[in-house]
């Protein structure tokens, strides 16, 4: 397993790095414009910890989950996973990133609509060479650890959208991947549903461990996250931590005025 | 091993996970089957009444005229064609329709070469089962004809054996006819970016 970790580096104070973005600056060509959804993005998102990127539509949460997951490349500045710079690694090596290093929810759930349930949540697990009945054991396992043992062989027609989200966590998890990113996994979802997503997905991130990044515009997230980073037109806005953003909450209903 | 010495373990889709989905993708999106297939049935089903023709023909005893057999051929020839153009454009549309479902397979671990086997498996299947349908209409069609102007001694002048064998022939052309249509389609499919997971429809 030669893209995972070799060694992490680790600050002075023990903070141990992910993902780290050094000024990722992504351009797109409409027609003949050029279009800087990503205009020097720097951030260092910590192992274990759940971070979401808030901002208005269009701002360039996608583009910047693009980056991150190894989706697209930046047209200038580098990320690196694990201390390893995805710009040097191949297809191969990028399809075995994707596959086992880093799980993917999506706003609009894309479960593989011709498999059921279970066999959606095997695929990335045959993907990485798991035999059909190790995949159906775990697969039965991470489906019922979001709750969804009785909804085993359904299409994902056959199921509601908080339902399909659940699916699509499962099959996130399916390689124990060290990152989940989420692009606005509430968004297609109503109020009551979209909770209960987002506390799985911090159940999943205390008890699991894994780190998770998620672009949202949903303020609901921010009560779970440890870090919210709010970008505008492309530009990280600002940093704020949890504990802050609590102690502001209690600064405003302290002080009057 | 990179020459850099890094080891990477490669990731895979037996086939027999492949056959599984493919044939799925079929059934379940069986009206879109049904237009991939309709290429491959018209041009088989053509190929085969012309056989058919020409085999009560020479068993009845009547002369051929031998250029109507070059006629034919090249007509047949051409219709295969147009059933191959047909075919491609079918599964260029599958394909553009599919943009979602390729880019998360890719986000999952896919290579390329996952979704181009996926993609000729699904035309391999269609084909096959177009080719049989063509294949019956074809004779089905050449039969009924011949009984409504020549009456039943049809029956005399066909031979079940050659009949047989245009089957396997149509089975062999009308898969081959949707793989070759397919090598395009499965190609754009392949370079259809992992990104592309996440477009939302405007
Ligand atoms: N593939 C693309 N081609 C052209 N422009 C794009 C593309 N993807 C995103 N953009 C543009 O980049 C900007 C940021 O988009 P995006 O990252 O999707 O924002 P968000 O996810 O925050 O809504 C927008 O102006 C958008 O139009
Ligand atoms: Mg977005």
């Amino acid at each position: 397993m030669a893209v995972q970790p070799q060694t992490n580096q680790t600050t002075a104070t023990g903070t141990e790095y992910i993902v780290r973005c050094k000024d990722v600056v992504k351009e797109y060509m409409m027609g003949t414009q050029v279009v800087r959804a990503l205009n020097g993005v720097t951030l260092d998102i910590v192992r274990g910890e759940y971070l979401s990127i808030m901002g208005p539509s269009g701002s360039g949460k996608s583009t910047l989950f693009n980056m991150i997951g190894g989706l697209d490349k930046p047209t200038s500045g580098s990320v690196f996973i694990n201390d390893v710079d995805m710009a040097q690694l191949d297809a191969q090596e990028l399809a075995f990133l994707r596959c086992r290093t880093i799980g993917y929810i999506f706003q609009t759930f894309n479960l593989i609509p011709v498999m059921t349930a279970l066999e959606n949540v095997m695929l990335p697990m045959i993907f990485g060479g798991l035999s059909t009945d190790e995949a159906i054991d775990r697969g039965i396992e991470l489906l019922k650890l979001v709750g969804l043992g009785e909804r085993l062989h359904h299409k994902p027609s056959e199921l509601s959208g908080g339902q399909q989200q659940r699916v699509a966590i499962a099959r996130a998890l399916a390689n124990n991947p060290q990152i989940i990113l989420a692009d606005e996994p509430t968004g297609n979802l109503d109020l009551r549903t979209g909770k209960e997503i987002i506390e799985l997905l911090r159940q999943l991130n205390k008890e699991q461990g894994v780190t998770i990044i998620s672009a949202t515009h949903d303020l609901k997230m921010v009560d779970v996250s440890d870090r919210i980073v709010w970008i505008r037109d492309g530009r990280i806005d600002r940093v704020e931590e949890r504990a802050a953003v609590e102690v502001r909450v209690g600064d405003v209903e302290g002080t009057p005025g | 091993m990179r020459k850099d010495g890094r080891q990477v373990e490669r990731l895979q889709l037996p086939f027999r996970v492949a056959f599984h989905i493919s044939m799925q993708s079929v059934r379940i999106r069986f009206w879109r089957s049904v237009i991939t297939a309709a290429g491959t049935v018209l041009g088989i089903a053509f190929l085969v009444s012309v056989l058919t023709a020409m085999m009560i023909q020479r068993n009845s005893g009547a002369v051929t005229d031998p250029t109507e057999k070059y006629r034919m051929t090249w007509l047949v020839i051409m219709s295969l064609l147009v059933c191959l153009v047909g075919i491609t454009n079918a599964m260029l549309m599958s394909v553009t329709e599919r943009y979602k479902e390729i880019g998360t397979m890719k986000c999952l671990g896919a290579y390329d070469i996952f979704i181009v086997e996926l993609f000729f498996i699904e035309s391999a299947l269609v084909g096959l089962i177009a080719s049989v349908i063509g294949w019956f209409l074809g004779v089905f069609a050449v039969v009924l004809i011949k009984l409504f102007s020549e009456g039943l001694k049809v029956f005399g002048w066909i031979s079940p054996g050659e009949v047989f064998l245009y089957l396997l022939l149509s089975i062999v052309i009308g898969t081959l006819l949707s793989v070759i249509a397919t090598i395009v389609p499965a190609q754009v499919a392949a370079r259809m970016p992992a990104a592309a997971a996440l477009r939302v429809e405007v």
